[in-house]
Parts: structure tokens; C-alpha cells; sequence
């Protein structure tokens, strides 16, 4: 998308027009610099002030959970760009973490590599273990991938139970938690390194979501054949996909046992990898802003629900199924109503916004808002205005 | 050789099970094209709908009857409710939502019944049968068990070769507008194979209960085993299900028998990619030619 050929000459207008055309320069987000680098970063920053107010005004209990939220973040920042901008899809995302979260907790307990190296470790790891995944699920069409991840998320924990001298059995292996500079809280210092590592996934995300790569990886989601024609190598672009997928899943996972002190794989189940597909959608998938809202309704979710079931006064153990109910209830919702999730709806809003300050001016800009913006209206099918285009250009030469 | 023996029967017995799960699948697939991933979860939720029956005084027959109807009943509610809306949108939707159906009725089932393994009654006794003058893994029950999916398997391949109804389901999942153009109800013939699916999924419920600790999660490892059997089969033929489930039984009884029964998953796993890879469209499916 090129903005020279919409940029108006400001000085020759009347002021009305002048006006309007600094609403939509805003509308189109061009108070932002134009490359990616820049912009992203930029965004880092002004993400990291949030997010240091935020911290430095709430107290120590949410100083965990914010740190949660992060966590979530990465791991569902990596499960949207899998699915929403490659197409494919996992259910076994809790199992990547597994990987993740326990090799940070064998790393702690043999060998002396430092926070950074035993948390790029445990990423590298998971990341290994996805393209391993990734291989033969290029070759899959969704629904035997779903089968396939599904079993992962299955099956893998149970390794941990074989192999109990190593990974602990049950009880599982115990993490100590970074220790924090000065007069810091550790709760409060491991929350922010975990929201700064969240910053750094996305940013690199969103980096590579506007790469060569992301171009890649959204031709192969639109059609595989159009795009193995255009030169790219479709299996590898997949394999790449759930390879970084995985990577953030990892990373994700170590990350959320320095909070708990302990690895086991109780904290892993199944309904977990599907809470994370939940929270995927919920937010919008494809959408890297959208994580967030994923990323807080996963974990503020138990508490609400809680809370709920008391208000109904259903028992304390229908608490823990009502979550996982919500997330079911909002998978369905998402596909039979709106399955670009929450961002999608805030978009909508912001579009329709604009348009009522800014008057009809904007409906000339091409494609509105959503054109720089790389959001699916299926889960996993293109709706952005240009891949639009790409499809009836499709159904063109079907037919 | 005994405990080798002993292996061979139990997996022919959970065999069966997964051969009724894979003809769930497979019968859905046929007919709307997806995988319901929810079959095992719907199974679970009407076994314990009998379980309930049978707490409340009620005989083991009509509480079974009942969770087979009540299957087909939900089967075919979910089907117009949720699949149906979700036609001509890109394939990967309606099988989420059978995955969010996944964990609601988990969900529902914790609530009510709450996460505490139980044991299910078995319809016939579960010592096993003495042949000459040992004593087999291989129970009375067991031997309801084959009988019933067998009968199952048959039932269904008898209607879709020899009945009317079976003709015209066949036609409607092969082509739909056609078959509209021909007369053929094609929504309702998709209900109906829907009804049918949930119903066979209610069945594996209720013979793998039994077998196994009895809790809202009881299915989820099935399921996937079924899932292999329905790949392993070709996900389309009733036969091929039947085949799949015996050899993926039995392949998980072995790995549990004499490696261990926490790698059964991982195995089946590793089966499921094999068959993928090498013969991704089953042992019993013909290829299908996709064009673009």
C-alpha cells in the first residue's frame, strides 16, 4: 500500500479539507514512520511506558498476573501467526510449552547458563521440536493436522510419567525464579522481564510478519498451488511457520514456570492447547494486537469464573469447568459470528468512527483501514481487501 | 505366551471400541466433510446421562437405549444448530467449532457430575472366560463388546448398500446439487448421518466405560485412538473402520503390554504420522484427486 497517490496537497486547500486530511493520515496510522523497523520499535517503546506505569501502580499480586498476561501473549503471538497468517493449526501448543518449561527447569537444575541463556535455550529447543512437527504437517491438510497436534497435547506429557527419574513424575521439578536487583520485589521484577520479552517476541513478529517471510506465508495460507507457481517453497514455508510458532510456545513456557516454581504436567492439559486456540480467536487471529485481549481473558478467566459460580452459587468445583466452558462457548461464537475476534470488532468500531468524523473523504482511501492490516475473516481464510482481490482473481480462472 | 495372548485379546476388545469411534468419524466426514472432534466428548456426555439413569434406579437396557437415542438426538441438534450455518465457509471453521463442542460439554459434564473417576457397570460379567483350563483376558462382556460393533459395522453397511435411504445418502455426499436436483433432502439425509455418527459414538461410550476410569475425560484419548483407526481405515469405509480399529487396538496393546502403558499416545502418534506419510488416504480409501 503506497500512500504517495492518496497524499494530499495540504497548502492549496481550504481548511476543512486540510482538516480532513489530517484525520485521515491518522486514520491510516501515517503518524507512524513507514518502515517496519522503526514503526515496531517505536510501538516497543511506548508499549514498555504502559506497561511500566501499569506496573509500578498496582501491587504485588497483579505484578504475577501481568506477568501472566505477557507470557500468554508471546505464546499466542506465535499460535496467531500460525494460524491466521499461515493457515495452519494447533492444538498441541500446550505441549510446546511443556518442552519450553521443562528444559528451562533441567537447565536450572544442571548446568549454570544464566536466565537468557536457559530461556533462548529452552526456545531454541521448543522451536526444534516444532520443526520436527512441522515436517510432516506441511504435508497435512487441517484436519489431520488438528488430529495430529491433538495427540501431541495428549500424548506427550505422558512421557513425563515413563521417564520419571528425569522429568520428576508427578510432582514434576522445581524452578527458582530470577533474583531481583536492589530493593525490587522478585514478582515484580520477573514481571517485567517477562512483559519485556513479550515486547521483544512481538516486535519481532510483527517484524517478520511484514517480512519477505510474512508475504510467503500468507500466499501459502490463500492458495498453496498460486503460491508454490510464484517460486515459494510451500512445505518449507510452512515448516518455518510452526518452527517460530513453536519457538514462542517454548519460550512462553519457561517463562511461565520462573512465576509458578514448578514444572509439572498437571499444569499442562489439553484444555489448556484449546484455551490457547480460544484465546487465539477471541483476540482475532492474525492479530498481533489482538494477543492481548487473548492473553488477558486467559488469564483473568479462572478468576472470573470463579467468582460467577459463587454469584450462582454452583460448588466450588464447577468454578474450574466454567472456564473452559467459556472458551468453548467463545470458539463457537467466534466461528458462527465474528471470526476475527475481538480486534476485528475494534477495528470495525474505529473504521466506522472515522468515518463519521471524517466524513465520506475516507471512503475514497483504498481499501479503509484494514488494508495495511493483515486481518482474515475466517480463522484461516484471507479478508484482507487485497487478498480479496487475490481471490476473485482466483474463482476468475476457475471458472 | 500367555501374557502375549492376554495382549492380543484385550486389543482386539479395545479395538472394537475404537472401530465404533472410527465409523463415527467416518460417517460425518462422509457427509459434511470435517472431522467432529466433539464425537468423543458427545459419548462421554450421554454414558453419563445413563450413568445418572442408572443411579437413579433405572435398568441397565433402557438406560442403554436411551443414551444411544439421546446420542442421535444431540447428534442431529448439533448438526442443524452449529454445522449447518457454518456451509460454504473455509472447512477449517466448522471443525473448530466441533473442538470448542469439545470442551463444553467436558465443561458441562465436570460441573454436574464433577472430576472424580468412577466406575461404570458393565452389562455382563468381566471376569474372563475360562477356555480349557485357563483363564483368558477375554471377558463375557468382551464378547458383548465385538458382537455389538460388529453388528454395528454390518448394520451400516447394510443400509448404505441395500436400502433406498442408504442410496440416497450415498448420492447426497457425493453431490450434493445434484442430489437436490434429483429430489434427494440432502440437509436432512445430513442430520440423519449426523444422528447416526452420535448414536455409534454413544455406543463406544458405553462399552469403553467399563474399561476404563470413568471420569469427564474418559473419551479424549479414545477419540484420538479412534481417529488413527479412521485414518488407518480411510476414514470412509465402514470395513476400513472396522480393520483400523482392530490393528491400531492391537498395536496399542502391544506398546502398552511390554513397554508401557504411558507410551501408548506417543505410539499411536507415531502410527497415525506413518500412515500419513506412506499412505496418507488409508488402507481401504481411494485417492482423491484435488484440482485447483
Amino acid at each position: 500500500m503506497t500512500a504517495s497517490h492518496t497524499r494530499p496537497d495540504a497548502e492549496a486547500r481550504p481548511s476543512g479539507a486540510r482538516a480532513r486530511a489530517a484525520l485521515r493520515r491518522v486514520a491510516r496510522r501515517q503518524w507512524l514512520p513507514n518502515q517496519p523497523l522503526v514503526r515496531h520499535l517505536i510501538l516497543f517503546v511506548v508499549g514498555a511506558g504502559l506497561f511500566y506505569v501499569l506496573t509500578v501502580s498496582v501491587g504485588a499480586y497483579n505484578d504475577y498476573q501481568i506477568g501472566e498476561i505477557a507470557v500468554y501473549a508471546i505464546v499466542l503471538g506465535g499460535l496467531s501467526v500460525l494460524t491466521g497468517l499461515n493457515g495452519q493449526f494447533s492444538l498441541g501448543h500446550g505441549a510446546f510449552m511443556i518442552i519450553g518449561a521443562y528444559t528451562l527447569a533441567l537447565l536450572q537444575l544442571h548446568a549454570d547458563v544464566g536466565l537468557v541463556g536457559e530461556l533462548v535455550i529452552a526456545a531454541v529447543i521448543a522451536a526444534a521440536a516444532g520443526a520436527v512437527v512441522g515436517v510432516p504437517a506441511a504435508r497435512l491438510s487441517p484436519p489431520y493436522l488438528a488430529g495430529v497436534t491433538l495427540m501431541l497435547a495428549l500424548g506427550l506429557p505422558q512421557l513425563s510419567a515413563q521417564y520419571g527419574s528425569v522429568f520428576g513424575g508427578e510432582q514434576g521439578l522445581t524452578t527458582t525464579p530470577p533474583a531481583a536487583p536492589g530493593t525490587l520485589s522478585p514478582e515484580r521484577w520477573l514481571a517485567w522481564i517477562q512483559l519485556f520479552c513479550a515486547l521483544v517476541v512481538l516486535v519481532l513478529l510483527a517484524n517478520l510478519v511484514r517480512s519477505r517471510f510474512g508475504r510467503a506465508f500468507r500466499a501459502v495460507r490463500d492458495d498453496d498451488v498460486a503460491a508454490a507457481v510464484s517460486g515459494i517453497h510451500v512445505a518449507r514455508t510452512k515448516v518455518l511457520a510452526f518452527t517460530v510458532s513453536a519457538g514462542c510456545a517454548g519460550l512462553g513456557g519457561a517463562l511461565l514456570v520462573l512465576s509458578t516454581g514448578v514444572v509439572n504436567v498437571g499444569e499442562f492439559p489439553l484444555s489448556l492447547s484449546i484455551a490457547l486456540l480460544a484465546a487465539m480467536v477471541f483476540g482475532g487471529a492474525g492479530s498481533l494486537v489482538g494477543v492481548w485481549w487473548g492473553a488477558v481473558a486467559l488469564v483473568y478467566m479462572p478468576t472470573w469464573s470463579t467468582s460467577l459460580s459463587q454469584h450462582l452459587s454452583l460448588g466450588t468445583s464447577a468454578a474450574a469447568y466454567l472456564s473452559d466452558a467459556f472458551f468453548g462457548v467463545v470458539l463457537i461464537i467466534a466461528m458462527l459470528v465474528s471470526p476475527a475476534g475481538v480486534q476485528g470488532g475494534v477495528r470495525r468500531i474505529g473504521q466506522l468512527l472515522w468515518r463519521t468524523v471524517a466524513g465520506p473523504a475516507l471512503e475514497s482511501a483504498p481499501n479503509g483501514l484494514a488494508a495495511r492490516d493483515g486481518t482474515p475473516s475466517g480463522v484461516a481464510g484471507g479478508g484482507v481487501a487485497t487478498d480479496r482481490m487475490n481471490q476473485e482473481t482466483k474463482e476468475r480462472s476457475r471458472s | 505366551m500367555g501374557l502375549f495372548v492376554d495382549i492380543l485379546l484385550s486389543g482386539v476388545a479395545q479395538g472394537m471400541v475404537f472401530a465404533a469411534i472410527a465409523l463415527a468419524l467416518g460417517l460425518v466426514s462422509r457427509a459434511t466433510g470435517i472431522v467432529n472432534f466433539a464425537q468423543g466428548a458427545m459419548g462421554m456426555f450421554t454414558t453419563f446421562i445413563a450413568f445418572s439413569l442408572l443411579s437413579d434406579g433405572v435398568g441397565y437396557w433402557p438406560a442403554f437405549v436411551a443414551a444411544l437415542a439421546l446420542g442421535a438426538v444431540l447428534g442431529a441438534a448439533v448438526e442443524r444448530t452449529l454445522i449447518r450455518p457454518l456451509q460454504g465457509k473455509p472447512a477449517l471453521n466448522p471443525v473448530i467449532v466441533t473442538i470448542g463442542l469439545l470442551i463444553v460439554l467436558e465443561g458441562a459434564a465436570g460441573s454436574i457430575w464433577g472430576n472424580v473417576a468412577r466406575g461404570f457397570p458393565a452389562a455382563f460379567s468381566q471376569r474372563g472366560l475360562v477356555i480349557g483350563r485357563t483363564r483368558v483376558a477375554f471377558s463375557h462382556f468382551d464378547v458383548f463388546l465385538v458382537c455389538a460393533v460388529v453388528v454395528l459395522v454390518v448394520a451400516i453397511v447394510a443400509l448404505f448398500r441395500w436400502t433406498n435411504l442408504g442410496l440416497r445418502m450415498r448420492a447426497a455426499a457425493f453431490s450434493p446439487e445434484v442430489s437436490r436436483l434429483l429430489g434427494v433432502r440432502v440437509g436432512r439425509l445430513f442430520t440423519l448421518a449426523w444422528a447416526l455418527a452420535c448414536a455409534a459414538g454413544s455406543l463406544a461410550g458405553l462399552l469403553v466405560a467399563p474399561l476404563s476410569s470413568f471420569s469427564p475425560y474418559f473419551m479424549d484419548l479414545n477419540l484420538v485412538y479412534g481417529f488413527t483407526a479412521a485414518v488407518l481405515g480411510g476414514l470412509l469405509s465402514p470395513v476400513g473402520a472396522l480393520v483400523g480399529g482392530l490393528v491400531t487396538g492391537l498395536a496399542i496393546a502391544l506398546v502398552g503390554g511390554y513397554v508401557g502403558p504411558d507410551l501408548q499416545p506417543i505410539a499411536a502418534l507415531a502410527l497415525l504420522l506413518l500412515v500419513l506419510m506412506v499412505r496418507p488416504q488409508g488402507l481401504f480409501g481411494t485417492t482423491k484427486v484435488r484440482r485447483v
